[in-house]
């Protein structure tokens, strides 16, 4: 089925501010030369950490498997470039605990030597199965490359029963200052359309939509012309309004195909797999070219660099040589940003690697991201209800977040938070709400923590008390076996017609022998 | 006069048989209100209330014998929930104001280590493995940081330590409360 007059909806909320994009838009700074020392976090996806296949001293190749994935939600890890691996430890990595991470950290030799072992392309992919091309996607370890940074070899895995019947493809890039996928659809829409292709193999969907702002009206152009060019037919480029959250996962479907997804549920069950433009292109690599995926697109943006604009970057590159390879701070660095300025966090410090997950480095300003206002109590205006594209309840769950009460906050549906930021960025007593919601989830989340270590606890203690019983009741039962025994054993000497009978012929001898000695003392 | 006693007769006659009948037919193995105080503790098992685990605990408390303010690792979110659940009023717990916050798990310096067994025979979840005269170690997933096991121990080569935070157990500070000012604070 093929929908009809996509984007032709609207979702609710959402808010209009300055898109701040020219600054870097289609400025291409180059590919970042490759520095000496690479540290490659483990973790660079949602899921589990990869598992090391390397130790310190093995020589790598360029696109080696450097860490495996243990379980079904989680990425491999490849090698950049070619090199020895120094050691594997704990790196400071981008995050906004500031916390350090297990790294593998890489020596480069320079060569940038391919590894001989790379799987074939597969340039005849329609006539293969969707598993084999999932599994393909599995090993080149692709993740959502928007920044949320999802597996997607489990994405594009819906399960048997569910019927895909829209591809999404997410160009929106709703975002302020972010302009990396904007410069992807413009110099490389093949490379994404090529992507598309392998996709709607893969899920067997019946149409795709590729929604983008219309603020982005070069990368529109450079689409709907490969559209064209290629053999897609069910491929349209849908124009859709700019503002902000526009590319949030949910929001995009909604607006290009009038679905809802369910609360706490995935896309997939209305029938809709939504991924991002570059992850599309890291899709065409890998199967297409047998790659996996070893770099990425990043903006350079703000008023504190001296050069911004888009540049390619390998993982595990410094953020600090990033953005001195682009020109520098200028005087008016500030703020060191990952990410955009709506849903980004700052970084403490610009000695952290360059991750799969890492889509924009912003510099800002004091004037651009000014220190927090100091919050004022909430004066109930509603207007966070209003800006809210979840259609959540935000002043609500910020009484509830306040006072620690997660209960509540669930009722009121916190885990359907986006963390978009409209709220906080709309509330005019300034209340840092998304920090709010932040600190419910995380906490939510360790409290059912507690509560699975606890049930399991409880069960390893009964299955103990149980066993201990169990062992003592063995023992007393054996201790009684053996007393029985030993009873039977008494009783029955005196039972036994045998043992009678050889007691008997022994009290005659002995009478025999008495009796001779007897007879033979008189003598 | 007559009628009204008889009415009140049967109602109560009534109602006595249909509550005889409920109890028989809706009746409740077990004791409920231990299994939900039960379900409230931390379940460490690590009998610094005075009982053998958590589940005696429970049952005392239910019973009326103990305490609601005896659970230590639970400490006050524990105490106060289980003061919500029974309806009475909350009591101080009694804790170290050092040891509370971080939760700490048993280790083992392995090389100290003699394989005696006591410290098994002491785990209440059985979360160290080993064997007479072979090292032990925990299993810091399973261990409920009790500290039964560091009394034990004759060589002292157990130690508790700090679990590490990590990227997965990090989670967001609650938002600075100095940034609430009311507006006349503001304006000073």
């Amino acid at each position: 089925m093929i929908t009809r007059n996509p984007g032709s909806w609207d979702f609710h909320g959402g808010i209009h501010r300055p898109d701040m994009k020219a600054m870097s838009a289609g400025r291409y700074l180059g590919k970042m030369p490759l520095p000496q020392r690479l540290v490659i976090p483990l973790q660079q996806h949602i899921g589990s950490l990869a598992e090391p296949l390397v130790s310190p001293g093995d020589r790598v190749f360029k696109g080696q498997t450097l860490a495996r994935v243990t379980e079904y939600i989680g990425a491999p890890i490849h090698a950049p470039t070619s090199g020895t691996i120094v050691e594997i430890s704990d790196q400071p990595v981008a995050h906004p605990s500031g916390l350090s991470a297990p790294c593998i950290v890489l020596e480069a030799d320079g060569e940038d030597r391919w590894w001989d072992e790379l799987p074939e392309p597969l340039p005849w992919f329609e006539e293969m199965d969707a598993a084999l091309l999932r599994e393909r996607i599995r090993w080149a370890g692709i993740v959502g490359l928007g920044g949320a940074a999802f597996p997607t070899s489990v994405k594009v895995n819906p399960g048997p029963d569910r019927k895909i019947q829209t591809l999404v493809i997410n160009g929106a890039e709703c975002e302020p200052y972010i302009t990396c996928d904007d410069y992807l659809m413009r110099t490389e829409a093949d490379r994404i359309v090529e992507g598309i292709r392998v996709l709607m193999h893969v899920v067997a969907a019946d149409e795709c939509l590729i929604g983008i702002e219309d603020n982005k009206p070069e990368a529109i152009a450079a689409m709907q012309k490969a559209v064209a060019d290629s053999d897609l037919t069910t491929t349209r480029v849908v124009t859709v309004p700019t503002r902000y959250p526009m590319g949030g996962e949910k929001q995009l479907i909604k607006v290009l195909t009038g679905k809802e997804v369910p609360s706490h549920g995935i896309p997939a069950e209305i029938g809709v797999i939504c991924l991002n433009v570059a992850t599309t292109a890291a899709v065409t690599d890998a199967v297409m070219a047998g790659r996996p995926l070893l770099s990425r697109l990043v903006t350079v943006t703000g008023e504190g660099v001296n050069n911004p604009g888009n540049l390619e970057v390998p993982y595990g590159v410094m953020m600090a040589d990033v953005i001195a390879f682009t020109g520098g701070y200028s005087d008016k660095a500030y703020k060191l940003i990952l990410g955009g300025p709506m849903m980004g966090f700052t970084l403490q410090d610009d000695q952290v690697p360059v991750t799969k997950a890492t889509n924009c480095l912003l510099v800002a300003s004091r004037e651009e991201a000014p220190d927090p206002d100091h919050a004022l109590p909430c004066i109930r205006c509603g207007k966070c209800v209003e800006a809210c594209p979840a259609q959540l309840l935000p002043q609500q769950l910020y009484w509830y977040a306040r006072s620690k009460d997660l209960d509540k906050c669930q009722e009121y549906h916190l885990f359907d938070c986006i963390e978009c930021g409209c709220c906080s960025w709309v509330c005019p007593s300034h209340i840092p709400l998304v920090q709010y919601y932040r600190f419910a989830k995380t906490e939510t989340w360790a409290k059912e923590k507690e509560r699975q270590a606890a049930e399991e606890a409880k069960r390893r203690h009964e299955a103990r008390v149980e066993r201990l019983e169990r062992l003592e009741r063995e023992r007393k039962a054996r201790l009684r076996k053996k007393k029985e025994a030993l009873e039977k054993k008494t009783a029955g000497d005196a039972a036994d017609p045998k043992k009678a009978a050889i007691d008997a012929a022994v009290k005659r001898a002995a009478e025999r022998k008495a009796q001779k000695q007897s007879s033979e003392e008189p003598k | 006069m007559g009628i009204a006693i008889l009415t009140l007769a049967t109602l109560s006659a009534l109602f006595g048989v249909l509550l005889g009948y409920a109890s028989i037919r809706f009746k409740v193995e077990g004791d409920p209100i231990a299994d939900q105080i039960d379900a409230l503790l931390p379940q460490t098992q690590c009998g610094q209330c005075g009982y053998a685990g958590c589940r005696p605990y429970a049952e005392a408390i239910a019973s009326g014998e103990a305490e609601i303010n005896l659970c230590v690792p639970g400490g006050e979110p524990t105490m106060l929930a289980i003061a919500d659940l029974l309806g009475k009023e909350p009591k101080p717990v009694e804790v170290d104001e050092g040891s509370q916050g971080v939760k700490k798990v048993a280790f083992i310096h392995e090389e100290e280590c003699i394989g005696c067994t006591l410290c098994l025979q002491a785990c209440p979840v059985d979360a160290i493995v080993g064997a007479a005269k072979q090292m032990h170690t925990v299993i810091v997933d399973q261990c409920t940081g009790c500290e039964l096991c560091v009394a034990p121990c004759p060589v002292e080569c157990i130690e508790m330590v700090p679990v590490k935070t990590t990227l997965g157990t990090w989670k967001w500070p609650y938002p600075d409360e100095h940034l609430l000012q009311k507006p006349e604070e503001q304006a000073s």
